[in-house]
């Protein structure tokens, strides 16, 4: 963190006022729009993780008003755990405090830069202090301060404090006024900043109210809290010099061989001597009194040796069915018809393991000739800025869209057609392109993982729209025998004054197909399944149907009765259906679906509409 | 019959349906490599490629669906004693449900496709056009049966105004008959410019010509009022455009037939009609203020260098050589030489080349 350690190193010689006006744009205040959106942004994602990390499911308000002009009063307030007392001076008031700088761990915040720089911001604009009341429990008092930063010494100066009832179970609100511009229907702004923080965090609800008194809810789409991510130590692979040096003088370890089978994973007692050795450095030197020069050695020795993979069950993901509630909830005024999801298995880049979700919504309302709109995340922090230098936009700009049914010029860039495209990428450590992390640097694995979990999702978009298409060319049939034929029929009689002629044959010829539709009802944990089948060829068939379910638990029953009740699929023998015969199969489960897989056997898949060629057995 | 050739249409879907059949109905394909030439009328006609409309597909149903309705409607304006335009049929469509035309191109391709299935004038089929008939002037008396019952005579010099008489879409023997003439040929000229030029410099007059300002593409009417005025007072035809691909098809048209309609090429064309210019090669002799060809222009004289109408010496030479110049030239940029320049020097020129008197 080359930029924390700059500023630790200068703090005396500059002030720290002065450190933000030359940093302001990679701190994320380059200009009063953008500094709205920043100060939303650090107070919510440390609110997430405040309710994270204390398991409780987060409720959040954002309330932002126009005091004047282009100043404007920002209040968020959260139900997290509350910070006691005698730390939220420090925690608000001074730079580079916190809790996570030191840790590899999955988190929103990584350098306790963010608060405190809104205080700042807030403090050198309008000359007014934070207020912040924070309550840590039931029976405990809340407590309220008004702070600002000493920024000569970066410490906080406390302007007034009191005790006071909340009538709340726990939480923190922080209340600032800063010099901004609220800015509306635009992809960087507040509004779009919280709708995509509520698609990827579908266990908060967050309560948005703006400047013009419009309240915005975004509800909860589930009430299971994200697996906690657990911390973990250093990987050897990736370690700078700086870090090292560091660790080696905070250590408690007494012998250099301990050091490195503690402090770091993936290191046994048996490779740190082997990689002393190779380092040519006396296994039992003290941590502290290892030369730079040595160190330079085991970081050499580092790359040299092979290593198992971190663990990556630091990770939290949001997950494919979150991502996809997330989605489907977030984009309903739209009415998507097809929302795929993927994730990918953990991986490693330079010792630090990450993991690549995605998502595509397709079709519906979306606006059809234009690019298709990119959410990014990282660590479930939505990326608004900086599309262009983002190894997501770049991933997304290799793939040829063309192949699963967008549009593409020339098989490169961004794609345009209705859709919605996702991508989360988790990490203990984001490798931003700069500190005001707002784009992911170019790191050939991580986009390899989002190029194949991308594939992933257009194969199956893919699919949708070849079947979409498949039933769009038979109800252009439908509309041939159930409209035009028929009218022809009955006017060709009239003109020549004969009966109306049976045309029923006719239709099966050309149709030529067996038509399968299903129709799904959910509710209640419960769905009941229709599939309708109809014989629209000249000859009898005989094939079999499978339905594809979750697991063999969640079949409760079947109409007709099936053939075979798999391990994950329902199959049924159709012995027999005649030309123009219409047969129904209705069958139920214990889970709530949204549609139904269905394949078929014995037939060519050709002269079938509405299933595809079953693969299994 | 018409009324029995109509039937026959809807006999053969009929029978189609009640023998499990897919109805379907044939047709000439209208394309440029479907014309063959006919020796006997010396025109060209179509050839022997046959396209089958089928309700196998969407479209081809709405087709059928389309003609059945059509000819109901005719079948109907028979018994009525009534007559359409092309326009109204169009318009009539609205309550057809499904068989609804989508614009008045397809209602005026299914007329000709009527046409040809029935081997019978969409005259004979009630419907007519509301194009703009083609002005005459000239040394040529005309009687024509008004709508009244009337028979007017008109001299086409004396009796008219200066944008001379009109031809009515209906110019058979019933409507219009010719009387006298001291004229020695017929020009047929594109542009109305051109055509008031040759008025105002008394060019009928003088080179004892009947002048039809044939207006673009010309109406059917308009090609058949030239070829009864070829064959009945055998009148040698002209016929003066501009100088680019597109005056070339007008000339082909009045010549040997539009692929459009080559159903009735021996009704409606006139073999012996010889193109005058502007052609490729005055451009270059008469040194002609000129433009450059667009994209479609050449698209346009390479397609005809491949249509069998315009496969003699004489087209492929002129073509040959425009697209070789990349130049085309208006009729009127002849004035670059003054505003008599055309009726003294040019037609003149060009007439004797061609073997007239003048």
């Amino acid at each position: 963190m080359p930029i924390a350690e700059e500023l630790a190193k200068r703090q005396k010689e500059i002030s720290i006022a002065e450190f933000f006006e030359r940093n302001r744009q990679i701190l994320g205040f380059d200009n009063p729009h953008k500094a709205m959106i920043t100060s939303v942004k650090e107070a919510v994602d440390n609110a997430l993780d405040a309710c994270e990390e204390a398991g409780i499911l987060p409720e959040i308000i954002v309330k932002i008003e126009n005091v004047r002009g282009g100043e404007y009063r920002i209040t968020i307030e959260d139900n997290g755990p509350g910070i006691v007392k005698s730390q939220i001076p420090n925690v608000f008031a001074r730079l580079l405090y916190g809790s996570r700088f030191h840790t590899l761990k999955q988190s929103r915040g990584q350098q306790g830069i963010g608060i405190s720089a809104v205080v700042l911001y807030s403090q050198m604009t309008t000359g007014k202090p934070a207020v912040v009341t924070s309550k840590i429990g039931e029976g405990f008092p809340a407590h309220k301060y008004s702070l600002m930063i000493d920024t000569k010494k970066n410490l906080p100066r406390i302007i007034d404090e009191e005790m006071l009832h909340w009538d709340k179970k726990s939480g923190t609100k922080i209340e600032f006024f800063i010099k901004g511009k609220y800015v509306k229907n635009r992809k960087q702004s507040v509004y779009e900043y919280i709708r995509n923080t509520a698609i990827v965090n579908p266990h908060a609800r967050i309560i948005f109210v703006e400047p013009d008194g419009t309240e915005n809810v975004f509800e909860r789409a589930t009430e299971t809290m994200p697996p906690q991510p657990k911390e973990i130590k250093p990987h050897p692979y990736g370690i700078e010099l700086g870090r090292l040096m560091a660790m080696m003088k905070e250590t408690k370890a007494r012998k250099i061989t301990s050091f490195l089978s503690t402090e770091f994973s993936s290191i046994s007692s048996s490779k740190a001597k082997e990689i002393v050795s190779i380092s040519g450095i006396d296994g039992n030197k003290a941590p502290i009194d290892i030369e730079i020069d040595e160190a330079k050695r085991l970081i050499e020795t580092f790359k040299k040796v092979k290593f198992v993979s971190p663990p990556t069950d630091c990770l939290s993901p949001i997950g494919e069915n979150l991502i996809r509630r997330g989605l489907r909830k977030e984009t309903s005024s739209l009415s998507p018809e097809f929302i795929a999801t993927d994730k990918r298995p953990p991986n490693v880049f330079s010792g630090t393991p990450f993991m690549v979700e995605t998502g595509i919504v397709y079709g519906g309302n979306l606006p059809k000739e234009e690019r298709v709109e990119i959410l990014r995340f990282a660590n479930k922090v939505p990326l608004l800025y900086q599309e262009g230098a983002c190894v997501i936009t770049e991933a997304i700009k290799n793939i040829d869209w063309r192949r699963y049914g967008l549009e593409q010029k020339g098989g490169r860039g961004i794609p345009y057609g209705p859709a919605i495209i996702l991508v989360h990428v988790a990490s203990v450590n984001i490798p931003f392109t700069s500190e005001s992390k707002e784009a992911i640097a170019h790191i050939e694995e991580i986009e390899k993982e989002i190029r194949l979990s991308l594939q992933q999702c257009g194969r199956k978009l893919k699919a949708h729209i070849s079947k979409k298409s498949k039933r769009a060319k038979a109800e252009s049939k439908f509309l041939l025998i159930t409209k035009l034929l028929p009218d022809m029929a009955r006017k060709v009689a009239e003109i020549l004054g004969k009966p109306v002629p049976s045309i029923d044959e006719v239709i099966t010829q050309i149709m030529n197909i067996i038509w399968i539709e299903d129709e799904v009802r959910k509710g209640s944990g419960e769905s009941e399944i229709k599939i309708n089948v109809t014989n629209y060829t000249s000859r009898k068939q005989k094939f079999s149907l499978y339905a594809e379910i979750s697991s063999k638990d969640v079949f409760v029953e079947a109409t007709p009765s099936p053939a075979e009740i798999g391990e994950k699929y329902v199959k049924w023998d159709i012995d027999k259906i005649e030309p123009s015969e219409n047969m129904e199969i209705k069958f139920k489960v214990r889970e709530e679906m949204d549609d139904v897989e269905l394949y078929i056997k014995g037939i060519n898949p050709v002269y079938v509409i509405g299933a595809e060629k079953w693969e299994g057995d | 019959m018409v009324k029995e050739d109509l039937k026959r249409i809807a006999e053969k879907i009929y029978d189609d349906l009640s023998n499990s059949r897919i109805p379907s109905i044939r047709l000439p394909a209208r394309t440029k490599s479907n014309i063959i030439f006919d020796e006997r009328y010396r025109v060209w006609k179509y050839g022997e490629q046959k396209i089958t409309r089928s309700a196998v597909s969407l479209s081809g149903a709405y087709m059928l669906l389309r003609t059945i309705y059509t000819l109901d409607f005719i079948l109907e304006m028979i018994e009525n004693r009534k007559t359409s335009t092309l326009r109204e049929l169009y318009y009539i469509s609205e309550g057809w449900g499904d068989a609804k035309f989508h614009s008045q191109d397809e209602s005026d391709k299914l007329a000709e496709d009527l046409e040809i299935l029935t081997k019978k004038l969409r005259e004979d089929l009630k419907l007519r056009p509301e194009e703009d008939g083609a002005s005459v002037i000239g040394d040529i008396v005309i009687e024509e049966t008004t709508r009244k019952g009337e028979k007017r005579r008109i001299h086409c010099q004396d009796d008219v105004g200066d944008s001379g008489y009109s031809i009515p879409y209906n110019v058979e023997k019933d409507k219009i008959k010719f009387i006298e003439t001291n004229a020695n040929k017929v020009i047929a000229i594109e542009t109305g410019g051109m055509f008031d030029r040759l008025v105002e410099n008394e060019f009928d007059e003088k080179s004892n010509s009947i002048l039809i300002h044939i207006k673009g593409q010309p109406a059917r009417s308009t090609r058949r009022f030239i070829k009864r005025l070829n064959e009945e007072l055998n009148l040698p035809v002209i016929v003066f455009t501009d100088g680019d691909p597109w005056s070339y098809r007008i000339f082909a048209s009045i010549a040997y037939g539009a692929i459009k309609t080559a159903h009735i090429s021996e009704y409606l064309a006139t073999p012996s009609a010889e193109f005058l210019g502007v052609t490729p090669s005055d451009i270059l002799s008469y040194e002609l203020p000129s433009d450059d060809l667009t994209t479609e222009d050449i698209n346009a004289l390479k397609s005809e260098l491949s249509d069998p109408r315009f496969q003699d010496e004489f087209w492929k030479n002129e073509i040959n050589l425009q697209l070789e110049i990349k130049k085309k030239a208006e009729q009127q940029a002849l004035a670059k030489y003054g505003l008599d320049y055309v009726t003294d020097v040019y037609l003149p020129e060009k007439m004797a080349e061609m073997g007239y008197e003048v």
